[in-house]
């Protein structure tokens, strides 16, 4: 493994010699765990850590969860209430599952907008970004699945709207939600596999994670200046980082106490607040509620799906120019999936030379705008679509549009940023004034 | 080294040890649900103990109630079927034991410590009529017939043991007497199992 | 075919609902009750949710079920708590299908209660759930932070927000109701105060019996919840001691690197 120069582990007694020549895990272990780290990071470095946990949590409940649930549609429902009434400390189980998944995609939010801010995507760690993105589209996909197996009147309406996504695919759009759904519609079979599904993927995930992990421990993790750690020595090296273990470790672990902290606040006091008081309802293929509204963390590109309706002039002239073949509906699938697609595309698109946006005085302002449209398309994706939610939805979907195609491109070249500090280590000392007594203070993690 | 650091370098270790030992503790903590989620849940417990009304049982009938997955026989035994099984010679019993779960372990086979005792305050009833216990037979885990048997009892047709009219095991490779579930008269004709 | 099982589905949906969705921007009106349950602290009322166990058993129970509620819970300690004698008695005047007997028996207390008997009348299991009261404003979720998501407060305003108005369209009796979305509802008015007589001497008004009662539908859709808000607790206060441990051990370890004493 390429990366920061640091100390390496070197076996000692003639059992760790003899396991390291056979297997090296320890140095793996160690290498993993002692990794140089900028020691400038801040509190929006901890969102690693804490999706590592959600992963844990949403694998170990959900495990347990399966020993109890019935993958069937005539016992889904109740082998859910089986879980609630029945099972010792079911309800908790299944209640920080379900607010587990709502857990994960706060953090995940929060860890892709500090990389969008931090420039943490830009070269060269492109592949921790798409791979990132990967881990994201198998996190929508994970807990959609999760959504449908309590069998609810919003599982079943929410696998038929979304599944019915695919169905606008030109040409082999039926067949291919046929092949989803297992059948002419959202039933047993669809469940089932579902539920196969829905448990297969988080380990995807957990592998996925690894490369992920692989891939940043090679290029070293992005910092709030955006300055590379000094690679030309160890003695530089050390100057800018610090070991993951302590340092990092126990500043992760605090933050994520106090996220805990209100994780179990929501779900001892108010579990259903972020859920819908429809999947109450046991799912009923003959009725629709009145309002379907995805889970929360899909909101802002579920907006962006409503928005291209079928008189907004960019889905006429895509009509007109493919003579049919896109209309509104496969329009508005292609904007979904293009709105997380322009964002995996970031490292391309953004040409600015200074990679943190803390020294770029434009993007700034274009980035909270950014975080502003995000909470807007949150906000409009749960509003009935109908006007004024309808243009605002529209804007709102362009801005995200223009953020990543346009205003990335352009700010490269019109915006003057300021310049970054030279070293990690000079940012850090400005915020810490190294002792007097001179040198870096030297530093024993065991004491 | 002075005695202030000497200090400083104490608590900090007491910190340390407090934050390792609370965040030891919130692990075990997060780690007994996840087990304790596999003990039987609240449906399977309350079928642990059923009620069963026997109002209708003719002296000289019995009937076969499930229980904890398992066959249960409850007979109402005639007055020659308790005499029988009284005047059998302890003796002479493969299994000198009880197997009663009602009863502290290690009483004697006597029929009157296999028995149900009869309904508090019912006076008409016959004492030792009623025979609560496990239809499983102690060999390999067939069910016996009634009403068969060299001796008048019970008798499993998958290898050949006989049960005696307390069911007591008399003859055959099974090892021990069919056990006695906990079982008691909650009213005159409702019997409690478990 | 998905096309068509979808308008299917939307044409069953219409007629069922009818008026309702018609008559979409009615302005239901939800009394905001005070329940002994709400809060993080909250718990259920012993003597509330016997009431309210009266009241379904007399009233609701004959049109709609419970078939997700075990009968023995009525036994459980945080729910009604009733002795278990009573239990069984209350267990005996239900008639369940048995299907090793194949054939319909008396029900014992392992058995759940039974299923609506009416077609159109909703199993009651889990409605203080699956109803919000409070909603917004502007769809954010504000009132519902504060005020909770208002099922038993929405089944209670239903059962005292009845009009009197009725009208009649296409052969089904509608009946004017102030929290009922729309507007109209099919249900008849099921209470009118004094239904039912409260041994233990409780008011018996309708305002009174609608609260006890939407207790009891709020203890069947959440039974477990004094011991989640116990455990919630436990953690808050557990996890706040951690995060102060560790808050201190972090500043600690810190303290050399940011150049501190320490």
């Amino acid at each position: 493994m390429g990366g920061i120069p640091h100390d390496h582990y070197e076996p000692k007694s003639n059992s760790e010699k003899w396991l390291h020549r056979r297997l090296p895990v320890v140095g793996l272990m160690y290498d993993t765990l002692m990794i140089p780290t900028p020691k400038n990071l801040n509190w929006m470095w901890i969102w690693g850590i804490v999706l590592t946990f959600c992963l844990a949590l949403q694998i170990i409940t959900g495990i347990v969860l399966a020993m109890h649930y019935t993958p069937h549609v005539d016992s889904a429902f109740a082998s859910v209430e089986h879980i609630m009434r029945n099972v010792n400390g079911g309800y908790m189980l299944r209640y920080m599952h379900q607010n587990g998944a709502s857990l994960f995609f706060v953090a995940v939010y929060a860890h892709i907008f500090r990389g969008l801010y931090y420039g943490s995507y830009k070269a060269p760690r492109e592949i921790t970004w798409i791979i990132g993105m990967l881990i994201y589209l198998l996190m929508m996909g994970t807990a959609f699945m999760g959504y449908v197996l309590p069998w609810g009147q919003m599982s079943f309406w929410g696998a038929t709207v979304i599944t019915g996504l695919f169905g606008a695919i030109p040409f082999v759009g039926e067949s291919l939600q046929t092949l989803l759904l297992g059948g002419p519609a959202v039933d047993n079979a669809t469940l089932n596999r579902f539920f196969s599904l829905h448990y297969l993927f988080p380990f995807v995930i957990a592998g996925l994670v690894i490369i992920h992990i692989w891939a940043f421990h090679t290029t070293g993790n992005n910092n709030p200046t955006g300055v590379e750690v000094r690679r030309t020595s160890k003695e530089d090296a050390e100057k800018d980082t610090l070991p993951f273990w302590p340092y990092f470790v126990i500043k992760d672990l605090f933050a994520l106490a106090v996220i805990l902290l209100v994780f179990f606040a929501i779900v001892g006091f108010m579990p259903n607040y972020l859920g819908h008081p429809d999947n109450y309802i046991e799912a009923n293929p003959l009725s629709t509620p009145a309002h379907i509204v995805p889970e929360w963390y899909f909101l802002p590109f579920y907006a962006i799906l409503r928005a291209f309706t079928s008189d907004v002039w960019v889905v006429i002239i895509a009509e007109t120019l493919t003579g049919g073949i896109i209309d509104a509906k496969f329009f508005g699938v292609l904007a979904m999936f293009g709105a997380i697609a322009v964002m995996a595309l970031a490292p391309w698109l953004d040409t600015s030379s200074v990679r943190s946006g803390r020294y770029r005085p434009m993007f700034k302002w274009w980035f909270w705008l950014l975080v502003v449209d995000f909470f807007v398309l949150m906000w409009l994706g749960a509003m009935p679509a109908e006007e004024p939610y309808a243009t605002f939805s529209l804007i709102a979907s362009a801005y995200w549009f223009a953020y990543f195609l346009v205003i990335l491109p352009l700010l490269g070249v019109i915006e003057k940023p300021m310049t970054p500090p030279a070293t990690i280590q000079e940012d850090f000392e400005a915020h810490y004034p190294a002792k007097t007594d001179g040198g870096s203070p030297a530093v024993n993690p065991a004491e | 080294m002075s005695n202030a650091e000497d200090h400083a370098g104490t608590r900090r270790d007491f910190l340390y040890y407090a934050t390792a030992g609370t965040g030891a503790v919130a692990v075990g903590a997060a780690v007994w649900p996840l087990v304790n989620q596999m003990n039987p849940s609240a449906d399977v417990l309350a079928l642990s103990s059923i009620r069963v009304d026997v109002g209708d049982l003719a002296p000289g009938s019995q009937m076969t109630v499930k229980w904890l997955g398992k066959p249960v026989f409850i007979r109402r035994r005639t007055e020659e079927e308790i005499a029988e099984a009284q005047a059998v010679d302890l003796a002479d019993l493969p299994d000198n034991d009880a197997r009663n779960e009602n009863l502290p372990s290690g009483v004697d086979g006597d029929d009157g410590n296999r028995f149900l005792p009869p309904p508090a305050g019912s006076e008409d009833a016959v004492a030792g009529e009623w025979l609560v216990m496990m239809g499983v037979c102690t060999h390999l885990g067939c069910v016996p017939l009634g009403d068969a048997g060299d001796f008048g009892g019970w008798f499993c047709p998958c290898h050949g043991s006989h049960y005696d009219t307390s069911g007591r095991i008399r003859k055959g490779p099974a090892p021990t007497n069919l056990p006695v579930p906990p079982a008691e008269f909650v009213d005159e004709t409702t019997i409690k199992l478990g | 075919m998905i096309k068509k099982l979808t308008l299917s589905a939307l044409a069953a949906f219409g007629l069922t609902t009818g008026g309702a969705i018609a008559a979409g921007a009615y302005d239901s009106h939800i009394e905001d009750f005070d329940f002994s349950f709400e809060g993080p602290f909250g718990t259920y009322d012993v003597n509330q949710l016997q009431r309210g166990l009266q009241v379904y058993t007399e009233i609701c129970a004959s049109c709609h079920g419970l078939k997700f509620v075990p009968l023995r819970t009525i036994g459980d300690e945080g729910g009604p708590g009733l002795p278990e004698e009573q239990v069984i008695e209350y267990a005996k005047q239900f008639e369940v299908f048995d299907a090793d007997l194949d054939d319909f028996r008396e029900a014992v207390p392992t058995d759940h209660f039974p299923e609506s008997a009416l077609e159109n009348a909703p199993d009651l299991s889990l409605m203080a759930k699956a109803r919000a009261g409070f909603h917004g404003p502007y769809g954010l979720g504000i009132n519902q932070f504060f005020k909770g998501i208002g099922g038993p407060e929405y089944i209670a305003s239903l059962l005292t927000g009845y009009t009197g108005e009725e009208k009649e369209q296409a052969g089904t009796t509608f009946y004017e109701n102030t929290a009922f979305p729309g507007g109209w509802i099919s249900m008849a008015p099921p209470l009118y105060g004094e239904d039912v007589d409260f041994a233990d001497g409780h008011d018996n008004d309708l305002h009174h019996i609608a609260e006890d009662v939407s207790a009891f539908l709020m203890w069947t859709a959440e039974p477990k919840l004094g011991a989640r808000k116990q455990a919630g607790f436990a953690g808050v206060l557990f996890l706040t001691l951690l995060s102060v441990l560790l808050y201190l051990t972090n500043k600690r370890l810190w303290a050399p690197v940011k150049g501190k004493e320490h």
